[in-house]
């Protein structure tokens, strides 16, 4: 465990040194002329199943590189909205392009970590990790994304035996090694326990910052996204309400600025009368030590 | 006395060859007293052979050869009838799970001659294949092809699709899908069809060796039927029990292997 946190924290300061001008939404343009993280346009997404609206009119653009989070109610639209851009689902309309081009032509730079895991039970864990990837060659950048998860000793296991927090690392390990241009993050740690989404948020950040890919993520947790997130986009009624920028210094700490954060962001769900969209929600009452807000 | 010291005679049955040996008491007991009342007299032999009688008809037929030629002529007959019928019930089970409409062109027509007993076509089966090895061929393949072709079709139909739908998003389809996905997702359905059809490979077997046959265990026990050897016919009935046995071992193996992912079938960790 302690050995999985110091290289965890070690990449972090390792990737962190090159890129310290990433709290400032200016200066974040990547220095190689082609960036690795691929630009997200959705314009005019609508999405109708049958005579139900889940996604009305909805823009959405992302920097390359940038690192979006989208909140809202459960029932907002929220998750739909990833899968559109996975590809997992189709908009009734509206136009979906990476890089200008339609999205549907850069499949393979997309790549979607579920909530659940989604391992292959009957592979071993190295063979989930190089899923699609031909021969010994897949297999070697299989091992080495493992072990930038810190699962490396792991690779031959069963990912029956594994925990709940380590699939989900090799869920990433898996979503990792097809170097994608944007990866989409559909609520990943939301069954994990609080110490190890704390310990994945650090990873997710770091490897975030190493590989420069675009990201993308579905939270129902406020403080996780304003802890990740450069920009959090609030969906509420099917469309977007809030698109708030986040500026604090990486790696994020849970200091004042950042309850301020967070408190706005959570003011501005909460304004919104609980209608037909989410009747049972009750607000969580915790220790006010270890402030997390559910919506 | 206290509730956690143990007795002498709990102490004396916890050890571990007693514990072995307890199964075993009953079954002993009762080959005791059927040898000694068929040595009595009690019991008649054309009823049931003393069981000292059954080890030597047994070892005679083991030194003059003659129950290999049986045992080898019925694995034969077991093993090509459930070939053919298991292989044919797994290609259509994968058929119609895979291809909806496949489904509804075939599965109809297939559920309506599963409710056909295999045994009640056996005056049809005599008609066309004649009393050769095609009648009992037709009968094993028939009887074992349908528990290996519903639990495949439902094997199929049951994978999880999160995890399809995960396999396509990275970039897998057609058959690679179909190898690393969708049969392993299938394969505990069908293992257990493979494991039903093996039991019923025997039972389909012996019906069709004791119709009529010129080798086979079923030959052999009816022949000896005539002469009224009854020591031969429970021979022959050790022998059905034992390779039916054999079968569900072998069928277990493949499980355990196979499934050797699965936390079932997994050894239990040492703690």
């Amino acid at each position: 465990m302690s050995q999985q946190d110091l290289q965890i924290q070690g990449g972090t300061v390792a990737a962190c040194a090159p890129v310290q001008g990433r709290s400032e939404p200016v200066a974040r343009a990547p220095a190689t002329h082609r960036p690795h993280g691929a630009a997200v346009d959705a314009s005019g997404i609508v999405k109708r199943y049958g005579d139900r609206d889940v996604l009305q009119n909805v823009d959405l653009r992302i920097e390359p590189g940038e690192f979006v989070s989208i909140v809202g109610r459960s029932g907002c639209g929220k998750s739909t909205l990833l899968r559109l851009l996975a590809g997992l689902e189709t908009a009734t309309s509206g136009r979906i392009s990476l890089d200008g081009d339609d999205a549907q032509l850069h499949r393979q730079d997309i790549r979607i970590m579920f909530q659940d895991a989604r391992l292959l039970p009957w592979k071993r864990v190295l063979d989930n990790v190089a899923l699609g990837l031909p021969g010994a060659e897949g297999r070697e950048r299989a091992a080495e994304a493992l072990a930038q998860v810190g699962l490396a000793d792991r690779a031959k296991e069963w990912p029956a035996v594994l925990s709940g927090g380590q699939r989900q690392r090799v869920a990433l390990a898996r979503a990792l090694v097809h170097a994608p241009r944007l990866l989409l993050l559909d609520e990943p740690l939301g069954a994990l326990d609080a110490l190890t989404r704390i310990e994945m948020h650090r990873l997710i950040e770091s490897l975030w910052q190493r590989h420069g890919f675009t990201a993308l993520l579905v939270t129902h947790d406020v403080a996780e996204s304003v802890a990740l997130a450069d920009r959090v986009v609030l969906i509420e009624d099917h469309r977007i309400a809030l698109d708030q920028r986040v500026d604090l210094p990486r790696p994020r700490h849970r200091n004042p600025a950042f309850a301020a954060y967070e408190e706005q962001i959570l003011n501005r769900v909460l304004q919104q009368p609980e209608g037909e969209v989410a009747p049972d929600w009750v607000p969580e009452t915790t220790a006010a030590h270890a402030l997390r807000w559910a919506v | 006395m206290s509730r956690t010291s143990s007795s002498p005679s709990e102490r004396f049955f916890s050890r571990p060859w007693i514990q072995a040996s307890l199964p075993w008491v009953f079954p002993v007991f009762v080959l005791a007293a059927w040898q000694v009342s068929s040595q009595a007299g009690w019991l008649s032999t054309r009823v049931l052979p003393e069981p000292w009688a059954v080890v030597k008809a047994f070892w005679a037929l083991t030194v003059s050869g003659e129950i290999w030629t049986h045992v080898a002529t019925s694995t034969w007959r077991a093993l090509v009838g459930f070939a053919i019928g298991g292989g044919l019930g797994l290609a259509l089970g994968l058929l119609t799970g895979t291809f909806r409409s496949a489904e509804t062109l075939l599965d109809s027509t297939l559920q309506m001659i599963r409710n056909i007993p295999a045994l009640a076509l056996i005056p049809l089966v005599i008609l066309w294949f004649g009393i050769d090895e095609t009648a009992k061929l037709f009968l094993v393949a028939l009887g074992v092809f349908f528990p290996v072709y519903l639990n495949t079709f439902h094997g199929i139909r049951s994978v999880d699709k999160g995890l399809i739908e995960m396999a396509r998003s990275y970039g897998l389809s057609g058959w690679p899908l179909y190898r690393q996905v969708i049969l392993p997702g299938a394969m505990a359905s069908i293992l257990v069809g493979v494991r039903f059809s093996l039991g019923l490979m025997w039972v389909l077997l012996i019906v069709a060796e004791t119709i009529s046959a010129q080798a086979g265990i079923g030959y052999m026990t009816m022949n000896a039927r005539e002469f009224l050897q009854t020591d031969v016919v429970l021979v022959g009935i050790l022998l059905y029990a034992l390779l039916g046995k054999l079968a569900d071992v072998a069928a277990k193996g493949l499980e355990r292997w196979w499934l050797r992912w699965h936390p079932g079938y997994q050894p239990q960790p040492k703690t």
